[in-house]
């Protein structure tokens, strides 16, 4: 008898999933006790750095899983994720700056030190608020959510498919970069926002607030993969991908394609706002230069390499590709771009499924991932 | 004629003694071809000499008199010396008393020979006496100065000339304004001499002269005249006018009226041809996409890099060549439209050919492309900007009049847009290259039964669209910082000019890519550029949500590709 509720069945059904989730916690619980529990110096210590990086990878991953939703299951090639992403770090940046009160080379009680240097009286009106927590948080939902509803509405609608929407979608960040360059755009211009000293009361650099951070973008990852999960095998999921294989047909069949593409996409935004509000603390700025249409495209080859069409996947190609950055970078930062050009070129000639695809082709008793065509 | 006047224009800037080798050879070469304007190239060297010597000498009777020989013989160096002996930079050496132009330079003096216009070193400034004026031998030397050039044969010399009195109305000037006024064949000059006429008349006691200047001045796009009309309506602190009568208030005001018309007409033109540049720009980049997006349906985001590697052939063509800059450009533009063709064919065989029909891949995999071009320009060139040179003949304005004048590189700009433009579409029309390209892109199946080789067809197109980049970063090359980045940040901008005009269809990417530039010039002055070139985005966006297929979109069956 088939398990009729898919809230049990996305648990026992998949491999990859299973593997994401033991990873997850133990990553979650091993990381903070090697931190915490062992002091400098000893061989086991995990170091702030170290941690703050595994961090952020986190939410790197959350962002592919938002992405891999969208393209992977919906078809939809996004090239403004990043704008999301970037759209929740200011939400996040905002309550940070407001955060630090008369500590500010200014010390101008209200104003962040950048208004005070362009010689601004007033707290901008689209400031108020982000002052308390609750409404920072809210908005890191909102504004990536109304700002997908509002484009994917118009865009969804009008059946702007396929490349034509990659190229809006990179057009939309790329204006939103030019938009938050500007001084006056109340932003910080090109420096962004940075020199965070609080959040939630608690001194943002002190270990345990970084433990803090730590679970939380574990936790928002682990939460997100399993609501995108939840999604995929829902009905509406299955829509979804059925929208992704066979555009017209599924509109034929009756139902309203643009609903399902416009709320899966809001979702996904939504998950890549909150991936940028827990990255922001953890890296300690946030700029514009997060909007750059190149970086949205990595983030699609995060999941290209990883395999899209499995949120594991995703989650994969978003560490590796990462981590093999951190290393390039480092090590050999002239060999990087190369590095990750012929990434982009190898994965879409040979592996069109990803490090996960050719992890399946080794292991043929398994069940088959699901066929993936763009 | 354009061009001489250029020159001329140069011969006019101070020759300092301070001035660099490079400036030294440029005044010996206008120098020769100053002389080669004039017949009697001997004889009038010795007057000239002559003159000279006779301007050794502490008696200001006779430096006048010198001034007066040295006017009469009308050597290509007269005004130059005349010039240094204006602002005293004019020396005798006491033992054989030859005239020098000479710089102080500490205790010594930095000498130029007025004869030959080269450098004669420096020497102890204690064996050289000054060659002194007075008032009143000032006062000669301006009038003689500017009557100087307002003799000049090129009626742009002399147009310069009567707009450099302008600026400084006296009665000197007046005077010599009216002297000339007679002579004057050449409309542009007689207007421009009226005009300074005209202004000075202002000045006049009698109410009915000013009346007749100011209605005169109606229609000047002088700013001078504008500044003087303006001040007659203005009214001072005290309420009063500082003009008397009404009537030439009246007049005045109808005059700005009209010259207000007037000048925001020109700068709509204005606004208008930077528009159209800046179009023509974003269609260059945008034509060769349009070829291989709007054909062959694929996604390169490596065409961005393929401009780039054009602008960087102009600068290495500059490098081997260093002494015809004038030529390096139009050498540059088949070598980069096979630099960059070259490397799109290998584009498209390595990869391109595998992901046909795989749009969103050929983004991905051509992005990456892109990369490693980026990364190969940097270990080449290194990540700082390159300096292009620009030609000679491409730079300086074509002035048409007091209120518009146009560069040369934005108007060339738009004259080789043209060009790629009709070429393109004679190949794509004409040629059986072109007939096979589009049979390719309306139905591949068909083509290739009816024995098109398709796959070489492939391979050409897409040579053809990356050679179109090539050519278009040479001209990129004249107009922006050429870099590694040069390429990022014209590819969306490409992108969005392609898809507005309408994909495989290449005269929407003409019309796209010009209105996309006239409404960007019209915003900036209300907006600034970036804002500007944001709401341009934002519009874009929304415009394609109303008609997602572009302005001219395909139809029939290739429509649904």
């Amino acid at each position: 008898m088939p398990i009729s509720n898919p809230a049990i069945r996305f648990l026992a059904s998949e491999r990859g999933t299973q593997v994401f989730l033991a990873l997850l916690l133990t990553v979650g619980v091993a990381v903070p006790i090697l931190h915490l529990a062992f002091p400098e110096g000893s061989a086991l210590h995990l170091s702030t750095y170290t941690m703050t990086l595994i961090g952020k990878y986190m939410t790197y991953a959350l962002l592919a899983i938002a992405v891999d939703l969208v393209w992977g299951y919906c078809g939809i090639l996004s090239l403004g994720h990043a704008a999301f992403f970037a759209l929740g770090g200011y939400a996040m940046g905002m309550y940070l700056m407001r955060q630090i009160g008369t500590r500010g080379v200014y010390g101008d009680p209200v104003l962040p030190d950048f208004m005070v240097f362009l010689n601004w009286k007033e707290l901008p009106w689209f400031w108020y608020g982000f002052d308390m927590f609750w409404f920072a948080a809210l908005m890191v939902i909102i504004v990536p959510g109304l700002l997908a509803l509002a484009f994917g509405w118009l865009a969804f609608r009008s059946r702007v498919t396929g490349v034509y929407l990659s190229i809006i979608t990179q057009a939309l960040t790329y204006a939103l970069m030019l938009a938050f360059f500007r001084n006056d755009m109340g932003f910080g211009g090109n420096n962004g926002l940075t020199d965070f000293k609080d959040i939630l009361g608690a001194n943002i650099n002190a270990p345990g607030t970084r433990v803090a951070l730590f679970l939380a973008s574990a936790l928002a990852l682990g939460l997100g993969y399993l609501a995108c999960r939840y999604i995929t095998l829902s009905r509406a999921g299955r829509v979804v991908q059925a929208i992704r294989d066979a555009e017209s047909r599924t509109r034929f069949i009756g139902y309203r394609v643009e609903s399902y593409k416009l709320w899966v996409f809001a979702f996904s935004a939504v998950l890549a706002g909150i991936a940028g509000a827990l990255y922001v603390p953890q890296v300690g700025i946030i700029n514009p230069s997060e909007f750059q249409p190149i970086n949205s495209i990595e983030i699609v080859i995060w999941v290209a390499v990883g395999g899209r069409g499995t949120l594991y996947g995703a989650v994969a190609g978003a560490v590796l590709v990462n981590y093999a950055k951190t290393y390039f970078t480092a090590a050999i930062p002239e060999l990087w771009l190369y590095a990750l050009g012929a990434l982009f070129v190898i994965v879409t000639l040979f592996l069109p499924k990803g490090v996960v695809g050719l992890a399946d082709r080794f292991a043929p008793r398994r069940p088959p991932v699901q066929a993936v065509t763009a | 004629m354009v061009r001489r006047a250029t020159v001329r224009r140069m011969d006019r800037r101070e020759p300092k003694a301070n001035a660099g080798p490079q400036r030294t050879w440029w005044l010996v070469l206008l120098a020769i071809l100053g002389m080669l304007a004039h017949p009697a190239l001997a004889a009038e060297s010795t007057s000239f000499e002559q003159a000279l010597g006779n301007l050794a000498t502490t008696s200001f009777k006779q430096k006048e008199r010198a001034i007066g020989e040295l006017l009469d013989v009308r050597h290509a160096n007269t005004r130059v010396v005349l010039n240094a002996l204006l602002e005293g930079n004019l020396y005798y050496r006491k033992s054989d008393r030859r005239v020098f132009i000479a710089a102080a330079q500490d205790a010594n003096l930095r000498l130029q020979d007025p004869l030959t216009m080269s450098a004669a070193g420096t020497a102890d400034a204690s064996e050289y006496t000054k060659i002194t004026t007075n008032n009143q031998l000032r006062k000669a030397l301006k009038s003689a100065l500017a009557g100087f050039d307002l003799a000049d044969p090129d009626p742009d010399v002399r147009l310069a000339a009567v707009n450099e009195l302008l600026r400084s109305l006296d009665a000197d000037s007046v005077s010599i304004l009216r002297a000339r006024q007679s002579a004057e064949t050449n409309d542009a000059v007689r207007t421009a001499i009226h005009t300074g006429l005209a202004i000075a008349d202002l000045d006049s006691e009698d109410a009915a002269v000013r009346l007749a200047a100011v209605e005169q001045l109606e229609g000047s796009l002088n700013p001078e005249a504008f500044n003087r009309l303006t001040a007659i309506v203005a009214r001072s602190d005290d309420g009063s006018y500082a003009e008397p009568d009404e009537r030439v208030r009246t007049a005045a005001r109808t005059a700005l009226a009209k010259i207000d018309n007037w000048r925001s007409f020109y700068s709509t033109l204005e606004t208008l041809f930077f528009g159209l540049s800046l179009g023509s720009v974003l269609v260059l980049a945008a034509i060769g996409l349009a070829i291989t997006f709007g054909v062959m349906g694929v996604i390169n985001m490596a065409h961005g890099e393929l401009m780039m590697l054009g602008a960087y052939t102009t600068y290495v063509i500059q490098l081997l060549m260093p002494q015809y800059i004038g030529a390096s450009v139009l050498v540059a533009i088949p070598v980069a439209f096979v630099v960059a063709g070259g490397v799109g064919v290998l584009i498209e065989r390595g990869i391109v050919r595998f992901l046909y029909g795989r749009p969103l891949e050929t983004l991905l995999a051509t992005f990456g492309v892109s990369l490693v071009l980026q990364q190969i320009v940097r270990d080449l060139f290194t990540a700082n900007n390159r300096p292009v040179e620009t030609p000679a003949w491409m730079a300086g304005s074509l002035q048409i009049n007091e209120a518009l004048s146009i560069t040369y590189n934005r108007l060339y700009v738009v004259l080789f847009m043209l060009i790629v433009f009709v070429i393109l579409q004679l190949v794509l029309k004409k040629t059986s290259l072109g007939l096979k390209v589009r049979a390719v892109a309306q139905n591949r199946a068909m083509a290739k039964s009816m024995g098109v080789r398709t796959e070489w067809v492939d391979a050409l197109t897409f040579g053809l669209g990356s050679g179109i980049a090539g050519v278009a970063g040479v001209a990129l090359s004249q107009l922006t910082n050429v870099g590694p980045n040069l390429g990022q940040t014209y590819i969306i901008d490409s992108f969005m000019v392609v898809v507005f005009g309408g994909v495989g269809n290449l005269w929407g990417t003409l019309i796209g890519g010009m209105s996309l530039g006239v409404v960007n010039q019209a915003l900036e002055p209300y907006a600034g550029a970036v804002l500007a070139k944001i709401l341009v985005l934002i519009a874009l966006i929304l415009f394609i949500q109303r008609r997602p297929r572009g302005l001219f979109p395909q139809k029939g069956r290739a429509a649904e590709g």
